[in-house]
């Protein structure tokens, strides 16, 4: 079946290569109408640098890993990354700021899809890449486990959190506790964080991320930035119900 | 002419069809390898449409009373297919069916033993009931057509753990966990044969979904203490030395502690299914594979114990 899919999408890809020189290198049928969409069919350059790391075969899609690792890209200013064939589509909008712009997650899939970072640089170009990730599915229309759990309440929005020093950066690990719903299952509304930021001590954000419905439930992301030292970072946030996050890292 | 074409485009499909549609047989030959004992060995591949999920062994005993069956394999046509080979060995009926664990590979041929006992350990009559619809779902999509007609059979009966004397074989049920919460083995003192299943692996890297890596690793301990003449692993070929129990421990091994080291290190999952393997353990079939699905069954934990600061709320959730 996969082979069969492959020689498929190797033909669509020559058909397509006739007519456009930047032709999605995942040859996926949903691509110009995401182009149009998330990038208002600006050009897009699928550049090697930009790697989008997951698993070939999705072993749970409730928590496919995903790490976007961006190399020798200087200027990066907006990272979106986009899962094709889900059935909501964005799963974050990452502005890096001092951070570096390369930055690991979770997501539920809900079928077969590529996973793309679409890059912005700060003279406006966008750059892509991704890969593909195959998945039994499901998903995004099974809901949380967390709705289950009788202490769900009182968790919510507790961060657990972790910082690394290797001398001149520093990894900063999070883990929220959210159901984050999609409201595509069946009785339960959507109920998901919208805004996180990684603040220093003076209250200036270090980085800040716009996130959707298809992030795994309690959430849990790496990000990687210069080191600010032994004091203290704040995570601040908060959900589309208006429920706050924030929590202070003491190092 | 279009029509004509068309005419003979779709006889060819038919004849590709007719063709292409094989019998779809497992092509199973139970090999002897004890006195009344026979194993049906699966290949060490990942589940294909191809294989039809023949990726397993299973086996049964003759007795006097009646042949044991332990598995009964990946689907109901495994199973009928099965059932016809013992047929063509003895003329003994089959008497009961165990189940090693609650894996679909191990018991959706159940459907095929009709009448008889389908016995495994609580845990696995569980992980049957609850998640056997799941995973016959979860086979037919990885197999295709040679799933057509199954259904998940939950064992009905709770195994004993202890000795019995089955028609003049002695054997002795083993209840462990480690693979599975609800892991059975089954013993036969009369020919020193071991039925493992899937506590031990041979030459292909064991799998995780349900597994607990400490279990597990005291699971080999006892097993080894066993002392058996031969043994069946669930997976892989049919040994008569300590090399499938050293390798199944040496591969968690490398596992637990690549994990704690990764996560104490800060990695994250997609960085952790990255990690170089030493030679020895790359070599095997599936390694790559396998350690990416074991990175996702089992990161989450280590990772908790890693993220164990609970940072300080600032306010409070009214």
């Amino acid at each position: 079946m996969k082979q069969l899919f492959a020689t498929f999408g190797l033909v669509l890809g020559v058909m397509h290569a006739v007519h456009a020189a930047d032709a999605d290198p995942l040859n996926s049928s949903r691509w110009p109408d995401l182009q149009e969409r998330y990038l208002e069919g600006a050009p897009v350059v699928f550049d090697p640098r930009v790697e989008v790391i997951a698993p070939r075969v999705a072993e749970d899609s409730m928590n496919v890993p995903v790490t976007v690792r961006l190399k020798d890209m200087p200027d990066v200013t907006r990272v979106v990354v986009i899962a094709d064939f889900n059935p909501i589509v964005k799963v974050l909008d990452f502005q890096p700021l001092v951070a570096q712009p390369g930055l690991s997650f979770r997501i539920k899939l809900q079928q077969a899809s590529p996973i793309r970072a679409l890059v912005q640089t700060s003279d406006g170009k966008w750059y892509a890449g991704g890969s593909w990730v195959d998945a039994a599915g499901g998903g995004c229309t099974a809901p949380s486990t967390g709705h289950g759990a009788p202490d769900w309440a009182e968790k919510l929005n507790q961060v657990q959190a972790r910082v690394w020093h290797d001398g001149r950066n520093q990894r900063v690990r999070l883990r929220i506790m959210h159901p984050m719903d999609t409201g595509l299952a069946p009785g339960i509304p959507a109920f998901y964080i919208e805004q996180l930021a990684i603040e220093d001590e003076k209250g200036d954000a270090l980085l800040r991320l716009e996130t959707f419905e298809p992030l795994s439930e309690n959430p849990v992301f790496s990000f990687d930035m210069p080191d600010t030292g032994s004091a203290p970072l704040r995570i601040v946030g908060r959900d589309n119900n208006g429920n706050r996050i924030d929590a202070k890292v003491m190092q | 002419m279009m029509m004509r074409l068309l005419g003979t485009l779709l006889l060819a499909g038919v004849c590709v069809f007719v063709s292409a549609a094989p019998a779809l047989d497992y092509k199973l030959a139970p090999r002897q390898i004890a006195h009344d004992t026979w194993v049906l060995e699966g290949l060490t591949e990942d589940i294909t449409r191809d294989n039809g999920g023949n990726i397993v062994n299973t086996a049964f005993v003759v007795t006097r009373d009646g042949v044991v069956v332990i598995d009964s394999g990946p689907s109901r046509r495994y199973g009928e297919q099965m059932k016809a080979e013992i047929a063509r060995v003895t003329a003994q009926p089959v008497i009961r069916v165990y189940n090693t664990h609650h894996h679909p590979d191990h018991f959706l041929g159940n459907q095929a033993y009709t009448d008889v006992p389908h016995i495994a350990l609580p845990a696995a009559q569980t992980g049957m009931r609850d998640q056997g619809g799941a995973f016959a779902d979860n086979m037919y999509r990885m197999a295709g057509d040679w799933l057509s007609g199954t259904e998940a059979q939950p064992a009905e009966r709770a195994a004993q753990p202890g000795r019995m004397n089955i028609g003049g074989h002695d054997f002795e049920l083993i209840a462990l966990s480690g693979h599975t919460d609800g892991d059975l083995v089954v013993l036969d003192r009369t020919t020193g044969v071991l039925f493992a299943g899937d506590l031990i692996f041979l030459d292909r890297a064991p799998t995780t979904p349900h597994a607990s890596i400490a279990h597990w690793l005291s699971a080999l301990d006892a097993l080894s203490a066993l002392g058996a003449k031969r043994i069946v692993p669930g997976h892989g070929p049919v040994h008569d030395d300590q090399r499938g129990i050293e390798q199944t421990r040496d591969w968690l091994r490398w596992l637990d502690e690549t994990l704690a080291r990764s996560a104490a290190a800060g990695l994250d999952m997609a960085e952790v299914m990255r990690i170089d393997m030493p030679e020895r353990l790359a070599r095997i079939p599936l390694a790559r594979s396998e350690f990416e699905r074991s990175v996702t069954h089992l990161y989450g934990d280590y990772e908790k114990r890693v993220l164990n600061t609970i940072a300080q709320p600032q306010l409070k959730q009214k």
